[in-house]
């Protein structure tokens, strides 16, 4: 078994279901010859050629596009936009195309295309290729929105996005693309969309999170271990279609929770999970629930995205205080 | 009149393709494919037959029997010119006011009022299957035109994509970036402007500085050309000849010239922006009456076949209406059942609402 990063992951189950099914397309800018910016496809153009991994025009737009008629005449086409801070241009297609062309035409055509592109801060990167807009997919109807946040889990989802009949957003945390390497077997076995993975058990705390803030959060709970509180850490994984369940159950058990992201606070995804917890889980809280979160700030520029993204020590005090509170 | 005169036939390095003048008379000979009864007569009866539905649309949505609707008036000729030069096998990506084509290819009056009454069931042809659904946002489907022309090519099938789009359109991003791949990958898809003149109260002037839409072709690297929209003769001949290219591999990208003599929709009112002369003025050039002058002329078309023609058509469009107000209402719960393949367990208690009937 290989130890790969989350990119070469990533790179490994488009390879993988290339070869599986001749439907599956990859295009994109730079795909081609380059690999991707970040090698996400890389070996993909020797292995299958270049009718199917597509350098496209400069156009994004026209990718999103370009996937709806491919996927309505029955090709499963992985896009790669190079960067989320670019795929505003696509949003037309993907908000009035892709998430509905199966419900406006009642089943007869429909969409099954994976969006995949790199999101967040954390890598010195220039303007606009840092910003984490993830609750934007997950308000629109029709549309599944994935964030991995491991090599493993990389794969599997990858897989199993490829395989889904509807249209999925997968956003790719470039903070985690080399961050760490894991034992990936290249077998082809897919991981569950719409439903979270608990991280680690505990039962004094539940931390929520996803994509790259997994790691600040495993470590807060760490520390948090040190002062003997025993946090539960939930990667919610699939943001849409959202599996509460187990969010609900974990803090059902522990009374107290704190969602953690890099996107900015208002309107942050977030939000919907504390209001389903006030919702469904108000008489079970000990604790108000707690979001540490992005600021309501323009993404700064490099020099300041450390000040930006939530710390462990900002997880870390909000989980003592949210355990704490009597 | 004002700058819209540029897009008369004005340009000679991007001549108009017609047979038929105004009053019908043949200015040339009609390719010989085209120049008999039968093939005639079937694209007379099905601008008659467009023309026949749209006036029943909007007198249905005049007495509160469907929801806004977008009239072909006057391109009758553009939009069953194509439905005629496409092979069945050809999937047609239309934008909103292309019933004649639609027509043509077999989708039903009654899926068509279905939809604009507001019913996504009306999107669910029976006939062409690949056909996409029309497309709201202006110039979205260009791109899918793009990716359908793609599949064809990746199959290696002998089939093209034809996008149809509005004069607005073109200043859209979606238009030219999807022309643009086009020429880049040799795709075999036709794109027909519909250049009626207007897009809602702005006239083509307004949309572009350039002298002809056509010639938008040139910077995408890629095959334009001009036609009379109102001659649906060379219409038909135009956008054939442009299929069988784009089934070699060779993009086209048609501009047809005609006009839109009724309002934008029925919820328009074109007198707020446009003068009753310009359109009268207009009225001389609408392609049904030209080509059944010519089919009079030729000695193709009687009095009997005419009062024929219309009973069948209203026969035909009353029946369609008929089914169409029959139609049982889609459940509420309805909303959920093609929004993912397999809907989500989250979202059953969403559904569950509608299904108990106190959402
Ligand atoms: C992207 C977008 N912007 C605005 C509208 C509202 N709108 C509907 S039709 C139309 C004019 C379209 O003009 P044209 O492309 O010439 O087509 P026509 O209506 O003349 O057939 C506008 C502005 C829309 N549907 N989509
Ligand atoms: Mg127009």
């Amino acid at each position: 078994m290989a130890e790969v990063t989350l990119v070469e992951a990533v790179a490994m189950a488009l390879g993988r279901a290339m070869d599986e099914d001749p439907t599956v397309l990859v295009l994109g800018e730079d795909v081609g010859r380059d690999g991707g910016v970040f090698r996400a496809t890389e070996g993909l153009l020797d292995r299958f050629g270049p009718a199917r991994v597509r350098d496209t025009p400069l156009a994004e737009g026209l990718i999103a596009g370009m996937c709806v008629g491919l996927g309505a005449q029955g090709f499963r086409p992985v896009a790669e936009i190079q960067f989320m801070g670019f795929v505003y241009p696509a949003l037309d297609q993907i908000v009035n195309h892709a998430s509905r062309l199966r419900n406006r035409t009642r089943g007869r055509l429909s969409c099954p295309m994976v969006m995949r592109m790199p999101m967040g801060t954390g890598i010195k990167a220039p303007e606009h290729h840092s910003e984490s807009v993830e609750s934007m997919f997950a308000h629109i109807p029709g549309l599944r929105v994935v964030i991995p946040s491991t090599p493993s889990r990389a794969y599997g989802l990858l897989l199993a996005a490829i395989r889904d009949p509807d249209p999925v957003i997968f956003l790719e945390p470039t903070r985690l693309y080399r961050a760490v390497r894991e034992e990936v077997a290249d077998d082809g076995a897919a991981a569950e969309l719409d439903c979270c993975y608990v991280m680690r058990e505990g039962s004094d705390l539940t931390l929520v999170t996803w994509g790259a803030m997994t790691r600040e959060t495993l470590a807060a709970a760490d520390a948090l271990a040190e002062e003997g509180i025993e946090a539960e850490v939930i990667d919610v994984a699939t943001l849409k279609p959202l599996d509460e369940e187990t969010i609900l159950d974990s803090v059902g058990r522990t009374g107290r929770c704190v969602i953690v992201h890099e996107a900015a606070l208002t309107a942050g995804f977030g939000g919907e999970i504390a209001a389903r917890l006030a919702e469904k889980a108000l008489l079970s809280l000990a604790a108000p629930v707690r979001r540490v979160a992005g600021f309501d700030t323009v993404m700064p520029l490099p020099r300041l995205e450390d000040a930006y993204l939530p710390g462990i020590d900002r997880i870390v005090a909000a989980g003592r205080e949210t355990v704490r509170f009597q | 009149m004002n700058a819209v005169d540029r897009f008369e036939e004005g340009s000679p390095s991007w001549p108009v393709t017609r047979y038929l003048d105004k009053g019908g008379s043949a200015l040339q000979d009609i390719p010989s494919a085209l120049d008999d009864r039968q093939t005639l007569a079937a694209l007379y009866a099905a601008m008659v037959r467009t023309r026949t539905f749209d006036q029943k649309a909007v007198s249905l949505q005049r007495t509160g029997r469907l929801g806004t609707y977008a009239s072909s008036l006057g391109q009758e000729a553009v939009s069953v010119g194509i439905g005629a030069a496409m092979d069945p096998a050809d999937v047609l990506l239309p934008a909103f006011r292309d019933h004649g084509a639609m027509l043509w290819r077999g989708v039903t009056m009654t899926e068509i009022l279905q939809y604009w009454s507001g019913d996504e069931r009306g999107c669910d042809y029976a006939g062409p299957r690949e056909d996409f659904p029309v497309a709201i946002p202006v110039a979205s489907q260009a791109p899918h035109a793009v990716g359908v022309a793609m599949a064809f090519q990746l199959r290696g099938e002998k089939r093209a994509a034809l996008c149809i789009l509005g004069d607005g359109a073109t200043s859209k991003g979606d238009f030219y970036e999807s022309i643009n791949a086009c020429g880049v990958w040799n795709l075999p898809a036709v794109f027909v402007i519909n250049n009626n003149r207007w897009a809602i109260s702005e006239p083509v002037a307004m949309q572009t500085a350039a002298e002809t839409l056509a010639q938008k072709a040139v910077a995408a690297g890629i095959a334009g050309v001009r036609v009379d929209g109102n001659d649906v003769v060379a219409v038909r001949h135009v956008v054939g000849r442009a299929l069988e290219e784009a089934r070699s591999g060779r993009p086209q990208l048609v501009e047809a010239l005609t006009y839109r003599l009724g309002d934008h929709t029925t919820a328009d009112d074109a007198r707020r922006y446009r003068d009753d002369a310009e359109v009268s003025a207009r009225w001389q050039e609408e392609p049904v009456l030209r080509l059944r002058n010519y089919l009079v002329a030729r000695d193709w078309w009687s009095k009997a076949d005419e009062e024929a023609l219309i009973r069948q058509v209203r026969e035909d469009v009353d029946g369609a209406v008929e089914a169409y107000l029959a139609l049982p209402p889609q459940p509420p719960a309805a909303m959920f059942d093609h929004l993912y393949a397999v809907l989500p367990p989250s979202l059953a208690a969403q559904r569950a609402l509608l299904e108990d009937g106190d959402g």
